[in-house]
């Protein structure tokens, strides 16, 4: 049996070999779901007409989520013994320019590439910078997140040439006693937002009584601003497979689950398929590698609430009932899926097992600070100037990632939200605070799954939290009623303070009422749900108190207290701004000066977009906010 | 809703006989038939409810319980033209609420509503995983990046 994954491994890594010191130009297209949105599907085309227009024959290879999402859609090429190299924002135009540069003129199109990836700088590469290299890399290190970009995810040869397995091979080749120690010693912790040490939770289950035990992969992904599990699965999913043997051998079951989004349709295709290679491969089914070891993998469709990545809820979904938590203990490790002790790991926390396994726990804890071990991917969006899919040892300061990464924002900065809408807000003075589990705890924040938005001086504070927490109130299930109705209460009253409805004292109630969800929810969304409130509360309490006294957002966020005017002197009465107003809020004739009724106005910005981009246009909208007349 | 849960002698309808068949008939199954007969008729009818409580024994109350817990099942037909705006976090401080505000305007509808003449349909997503691209907007599949108010009304414009 082992055999037979040796022979399967030499297959692969000849044929990967093959491609990388290829006879055939190589060109890789990012096709996450980033760059699918972005325009893969076209600039695949444009490639193929390219090269069919020209007779040239190279290998086009699908692959996840390299990062720079701002720069989809990405194409690379990859010339015969040459370096690969990167370009970026393609269109069709640039497809052409860029190919038939590289294939039929000997040229590298140089202004046009953003990177690459050979290991020093030659002359081919010229002009060129290495793209770990590049600010938006440089800080950056990929573990989790190596193959992605790099392999084609529905190819487990790709995979197996790339050390695939082989952390599995060392884990059944040891006891799982020995696997949960290597797991304790390397420090690593729950990547879905609580940071709870993954061996401990492993030797609880280990240690329950009972021969039928389940793993779940929990890739319920509920923030909704977050996609690292999603770009993870698809880059690389027999990395988060790989990892879920590896859980389920060394707590002792032989039933796996993978519970994930069902709109998360490239993921969930792309598991089948990596399933069904295992199988193939002797990877699932009995007696895994000859060790003795049966393992079989079942995905379970998630029906999309917030409140189904907690554990017992998602337990109460994947048994077909409502996705409803109950009161802990018996924690699932003892007493969950269909009675059975059951671990629940969240996908990055299973993808990088294969890693811990195969390099062992001192190679991993190179990376990160004490008690935070490792890397942690996030999702860095929001106002900055290089969103994308990022991966940082724990440590690095908030800082650098949003500056040195992601490039800060284009106006002042003004917060960063991190955690998502269990998460909490932090203001410019915690910037140079170090991403670890108890620091961002410490800031009234958390750690989270790896959500992470920027906002600038354009948001405004009340909003965000009146945001987030209408979406928790909006998933609260209503098991429990500080959650139920004290989620409702508190989105009462930011909707008042956000319509300059409010009273200052508005303000201690919210706060009072905060608290008191925080410290009795039944779960984790009731508990979490407060924290974006009270974390704006802290660090913008002034914000808050322009909205209760004097009636204005400051910011001009809040739709409800924003106005918009024409400036009389900048106005050409081109009735741009006239034609796209849907509610007919704006009147005048040609070449005169325009008027907005505010009475009509659902300040939808249509005609500040208009007025500030047509070429007709005199930039003469602006907005801001008003003393709202109640 | 009904909660007939007579069984019936005759067999179910092909269409769903065909869509059944990579089941076992367990309750577990349940949230998965939901997601493949949605994807199939794009909502789930009082004639699904059915046919799924007699396949999993269950009642037609306790499938709409469940179906109804998740906000993605919809119990109406959708509209032809499909229109989602993204309203997750990216997309919402790149002024996601502008946008839905204004198509919600121009169709005359909410959030989770077909058109009268059920040629547009209207749902919100929470995040498609495209936030570098925010805001965005989802019209029939094909994402819209980097949406703009006045973009999205010739969108329309062209699809009315
Ligand atoms: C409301 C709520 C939502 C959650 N959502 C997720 C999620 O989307 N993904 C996830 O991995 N964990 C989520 N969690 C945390 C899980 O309950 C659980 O702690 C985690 O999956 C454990 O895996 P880990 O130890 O590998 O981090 C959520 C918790 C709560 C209370
Ligand atoms: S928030 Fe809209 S795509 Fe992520």
């Amino acid at each position: 049996m082992m055999n037979r994954f040796l022979e399967a491994q030499t297959k692969a890594k000849r044929a990967w070999s093959e491609l990388t010191a290829n006879s055939e130009p190589v060109i890789y297209i990012g096709s996450g779901t980033c760059g699918m949105a972005a325009g893969a599907a076209s600039v695949g085309q444009m490639v193929q007409e390219t090269l069919d227009k020209h007779g040239l024959h190279a290998r086009v290879l699908r692959v996840g989520c390299i990062g720079p999402c701002y720069l989809e859609p990405l194409m690379d090429v990859k010339l015969p013994g040459k370096p690969r190299i990167s370009y970026s924002n393609m269109d069709s135009t640039k497809v052409r320019q860029v190919l038939e540069a590289l294939l039929l003129k000997g040229g590298t199109a140089s202004e046009q590439a953003f990177a690459h990836f050979g290991e020093e700088q030659g002359p081919f590469t010229a002009g060129i910078p290495r793209f770990q290299d590049t600010p938006v890399m440089r800080h950056q290190v990929r573990m989790v997140l190596r193959n992605c970009g790099h392999i084609d995810p529905e190819d487990i040869d790709h995979y197996l040439a790339n050390d695939g397995y082989v952390g599995l091979a060392n884990a059944l080749a040891q006891s799982p006693e020995t696997v949960i120690e290597m797991v304790k010693e390397a420090g690593l912790r729950g990547r879905g937002g609580a940071g709870f040490p993954t061996f401990r939770k492993w030797q609880i289950c280990r240690g329950a009584p009972g021969d039928t035990k389940y793993v779940i992969c929990n890739c319920s992904e509920g923030d909704p601003g977050a996609f690292m599990n999603r770009s993870l699965i698809e880059g690389d999913p027999h990395c988060v497979l790989e990892g879920l043997l590896i859980a389920g051998y060394a707590i002792g079951a032989s039933q796996g689950y993978v519970y994930i989004n069902s709109d998360y349709h490239l993921a969930i295709q792309r598991l089948r398929k990596a399933i069904a290679q295992m199988h193939e491969h002797g990877l699932l089914g009995e007696n895994i590698l000859g060790s003795g070891f049966s393992f079989e993998i079942k995905l379970k469709d998630g029906g999309g609430a917030f409140v189904c990545g907690e554990e017992t809820a998602l337990i109460a979904s994947i048994e077909g009932r409502r996705g409803m938590p109950r009161f802990r203990p018996p924690f699932p490790a003892i007493a969950g899926l269909n009675g059975k002790p059951t671990i629940i790991n969240n996908v990055e926390t299973l993808g990088t097992l294969p890693n811990i396994l195969r390099h062992g726990a001192a190679w991993y804890s190179r990376h990160g600070s004490t008690g935070n071990a490792g890397t942690k991917t996030f999702s860095l969006v929001g106002k900055v100037r290089r969103p994308g899919l990022i991966e940082v040892p724990l440590g690095t300061t908030l800082r650098q990632i949003i500056y040195d990464i992601g490039g800060g924002p284009w106006k002042p900065f003004k917060a960063v939200q991190t955690g998502g809408p269990s998460g909490g807000c932090l203001s410019e003075e915690f910037l140079d605070l170090p991403v670890e589990y108890e620091a961002m705890a410490s800031a009234g924040s958390i750690m989270g799954s790896g959500g992470m938005i920027v906002v600038d001086e354009d948001t405004c504070a009340v909003d965000l939290a009146r945001y987030f927490l209408g979406f928790t109130q909006a998933e609260s299930c209503g098991k429990c009623v500080p959650c139920r109705v004290g989620t409702y209460q508190m989105g009462r009253i930011l909707d008042d303070l956000a319509c300059g409805r409010g009273k200052p004292e508005d303000i201690s109630k919210l706060q009072n009422l905060a608290e008191t969800v925080r410290r009795t929810s039944l779960c984790g969304l009731g508990q979490t749900a407060p924290n974006p409130v009270l974390t704006t509360l802290r660090h913008f309490r002034a914000e808050y108190l322009a909205h209760a006294k004097e009636k204005i957002c400051p910011a001009a966020g809040c739709k409800e207290l924003v106005e918009y005017h024409i400036d009389p002197g900048k106005c050409t009465g081109c009735q741009r701004c006239v034609k796209v107003c849907p509610t007919e809020a704006i009147r005048g004739a040609r070449s005169e000066t325009h008027v907005i009724d505010p009475n009509l106005c659902i300040r939808c910005k249509a005609c500040f977009e208009v007025c500030r981009y047509d070429t007709l246009a005199g930039n003469a909208i602006t907005y801001s906010s008003r003393r709202s007349q109640s | 809703m009904g909660c007939d849960t007579r069984t019936s002698t005759s067999a179910a309808p092909a269409e769903y006989r065909d869509l059944f068949q990579e089941f076992k008939g367990q309750e577990g199954e349940l949230i998965t038939i939901l997601v493949r007969v949605q994807e199939r008729f794009g909502y789930i009818s009082e004639e699904s409810l059915k046919q799924i409580s007699r396949f999993l024994k269950l009642s037609e109350n306790q499938i709409f319980g469940v179906a109804s817990f998740f906000s993605k099942f919809r119990f109406d037909a959708p509209g032809t033209t499909s229109i989602k705006v993204c309203m997750g976090t990216a997309c919402h401080v790149h002024g996601g609420s502008q946008l839905s505000d204004a198509v919600g305007w121009r169709l005359g509808i909410n959030f989770g509503q077909a058109s009268r003449d059920g040629r547009f349909d209207f749902q919100r997503v929470n995040c498609i995983g495209a936030c570098a691209l925010a805001p965005v907007v989802v019209v029939n599949e094909q994402v819209h990046a980097r949406a703009m108010v006045t973009s999205m009304q010739e969108l329309l414009e062209s699809h009315e």
